[in-house]
């Protein structure tokens, strides 16, 4: 009785995913440790404790407890940006433009905030307007011309920096590249603490953009799994052609599932930049890496909401604990080259599930074929 | 003007190696999202060997040297797809993402590790080497002709003679067309694909090198390649699929590109007053037009992107 339980633990989706992520976890662990080595095998070991101690690299607990809330706050905008490109995936389609969309919230949110000095609501609703139009264009272009979703939205990432750098340059602070404090020029922007910074030690970044965050996840969820447009979003994700023969706006629907995924990102870099933990850089020549971060969390999480969550906090934690490497031997990009291993593996998932399930099936025969011996005996 | 054409060929150059890989890659049925970091791998492999082969070596041992280091590392670097993609049916658009980052990302490291190792407080991810770029290049009058160029145009002839007049390159295609049906004629369909996934980790490393070569004489990895695998890919789509057509698309994109580098010399242009980042967002701009235009009746090979399972009907 007690074996029959443990294989139908096996045979679970949701616990074959689980050590899916974690294998994943440990072989980019392992990989990333491999790489410290070549570089520098004295302080190997101490760099990748220190990636994985992150906040509890502090003795004190009070010094410990703010940079976890630092870490937490790092992890709404990651979470959402996981959301944005698994809710995309569910349906078929690979929203690399997180990235992008993100860039778009980012700036429409600290535009309305320092130039207009709207409050705060306001800002996040502008974030989660402009990502989701910019992931409507692509899937405009891929609904009505055909255009591969994942080109258009690097073309789209591209665009977007250049545009937001522009923009941003007319509320840029007069001595600095970075766009003028949101504590300095609008208070009101900035999403209330309602005493949440307290039990991190009143590290005042830490809002109610966190709950939030964790609240979308949920409602996500609910979209997927428990709504008609939800089922038929899926559907339209497996088969084009079969949704449309069922009477759903398939095309509609595409675009709709950008739409949304866009807002997901952009109401991310909105619970970010919102918080004023960090000014935009006008000058940067790169798109930020949050909403590639997002696939790996989307994919580390197996593809679920509330999976995402955990697989969110666990990509910002060694991203964070990056800088705490031993910076005269090695550098904070070391976290960025494990989360890269991280996504790499996660392509191997599907394979290991295959696997996993046809040695279940061997050993389930090989069982039964012995017990059919032993009656006869 | 001269100027402008220079920029055009050496840019365009980058754009038909590179979208010529990702045919290849395509044509075997292998999407190749992932180009974007075999450009990187390659830049880095060839960077590395600019900046370590002394300057003083003659031109030619230079030039091969260092097309030898981008070629490999690209070809290396490939594998990673090569093998998720084709022996493990990874999916291959979230292979390719990884790669792009796990590039980017490696570089760095890499980069960074070499620099600190020389001299404890450099910290940066740049590579210089004014000096060792010279044996690339010929002047000619005002015009700096860059051996890139030629071997771009030959890799150009040499794609259509490979694609459409070998067994080879027929076999390519039909493996990217219909793989069950060149199965059942003996085509080894999985060495097919890796032949098509390692031609383009050659021509994505060796157009990664020319890239960071290509008017400027230091690069800094944390920028990766900036998106210009991507545009690479617009250019295949553009071309649709086929080497002479991907050579005038790429011609068109390097001149858009080669503008946002030579435009102050156009008095014209000045005149506009626009600010020079709409010149750089013009690439990724014209690309999205073009491709909302052209990818409606495209003539993507029809298999690309599905795993090859040979239990499957």
């Amino acid at each position: 009785m007690n074996k029959k339980e443990k294989r139908s633990l096996l045979r679970n989706g949701a616990v074959q995913s689980l050590i899916a992520s974690l294998a994943c976890i440990l072989l980019g662990l392992l990989a990333g440790y491999i790489v410290l080595l070549l570089i520098n095998p004295a302080g190997a070991g101490k760099a990748i404790t220190a990636i994985l101690k992150n906040f509890m690299y502090y003795p004190t607990k009070i010094k410990a407890m703010q940079y976890f809330g630092s870490t937490l706050v790092k992890t709404a905008p990651l979470l959402l940006c996981s959301l944005s490109v698994l809710f995309a995936y569910k349906v078929g389609l690979f929203n690399i433009g997180a990235a992008g969309q993100y860039v778009a919230g980012a700036g429409a949110c600290l535009y309305c905030a320092l130039a207009l000095q709207l409050p705060w609501y306001f800002c996040v609703l502008a974030a989660i307007v402009v990502g989701a139009a910019l992931a409507a264009i692509s899937g405009l272009l891929k609904a009505y011309c055909n255009v591969n979703e994942v080109i258009s939205c690097i073309m789209l990432n591209w665009i977007a920096l250049y545009v937001v750098n522009m923009l941003l340059s007319t509320v840029k602070d007069a001595s600095s590249p970075y766009s003028e404090a949101l504590t300095a020029k609008n208070p009101g922007a900035i999403i209330p603490s309602m005493g949440l910074s307290a039990i991190f030690a009143n590290n005042k970044y830490v809002t109610i953009a966190l709950p939030l965050a964790v609240i979308v996840a949920i409602l996500v969820w609910v979209l997927l799994e428990k709504t008609k447009l939800g089922y038929e979003l899926k559907a339209t994700g497996l088969n084009k052609q079969a949704a449309k023969y069922c009477g759903m706006r398939e095309k509609y629907n595409i675009i709709l599932t950008m739409a949304i995924s866009g807002a997901l990102a952009g109401m991310g870099a909105s619970f970010y930049y919102l918080t004023g933990m960090e000014q935009w850089a006008v000058t940067q020549t790169s798109v930020p890496g949050m909403g590639f971060n997002g696939i790996a969390a989307a994919f580390l999480g197996g593809l679920h909401p509330i999976g995402a969550i955990f697989s969110s906090y666990f990509i910002q934690h060694i991203t964070s604990g990056g800088a705490y490497v031993d910076k005269s031997m090695y550098c904070s990009q070391i976290s960025d080259l494990i989360s890269a291993l991280i996504i790499y593996l996660c392509g191997f998932v599907f394979f290991f599930k295959l696997w996993l399930n046809r040695l279940l099936d061997r050993r389930d025969e090989k069982r039964a074929a012995q017990g059919q011996k032993g009656g006869e005996a | 003007m001269l100027l402008l054409v220079q920029y055009t060929l050496i840019f365009a150059s980058v754009l038909i190696l590179v979208a010529l890989g990702g045919c290849f890659s395509e044509h075997s049925g292998v999407i190749n999202i992932g180009l974007e970091g075999i450009m990187v791998m390659g830049a880095l492999g060839g960077a590395l060997m600019l900046k370590f082969v002394p300057a003083t070596v003659p031109a030619v041992v230079m030039i091969v040297l260092v097309i030898a280091a981008a070629v490999l590392v690209g070809m290396l670097y490939s594998l990673l797809l090569a093998v998720a993609a084709i022996n493990f049916k990874a999916d291959q658009t979230l292979v390719g993402t990884a790669l792009n980052l796990l590039g980017t990302a490696a570089a760095v490291v890499i980069v960074r590790a070499i620099n600190m190792a020389e001299n404890k407080d450099n910290v940066s991810s740049t590579i210089t080497y004014i000096n060792s770029k010279k044996a690339f290049l010929v002047r000619i009058g005002g015009f700096e002709f860059n051996w890139f160029m030629l071997i771009a145009a030959i890799a150009l002839v040499v794609s259509y003679i490979v694609l459409y007049k070998t067994r080879f390159g027929l076999r390519l295609q039909a493996c990217g067309e219909h793989p069950q049906a060149a199965d059942s004629v003996g085509i080894n369909v999985y060495k097919m694909r890796y032949a098509g996934v390692l031609i383009s980790g050659l021509l994505g490393g060796l157009g990664g090198i020319v890239y960071i070569t290509a008017g400027v004489s230091e690069w800094k990895f944390e920028n990766g390649v900036a998106g210009f695998g991507f545009l690479a890919l617009a250019v295949m789509i553009f071309g649709q699929w086929k080497p002479v057509n991907i050579g005038i698309a790429a011609l068109l994109f390097g001149l858009f590109r080669a503008l946002s580098n030579v435009y102050t010399g156009f008095p014209a242009l000045v005149a506009l007053k626009l600010p020079s980042t709409i010149y750089n967002m013009l690439p990724y701009i014209i690309s999205l037009v073009v491709l909302a235009f052209t990818s409606g009746k495209s003539r993507a090979p029809k298999a690309e992107g599905i795993p090859y399972d040979k239990g499957q009907r």
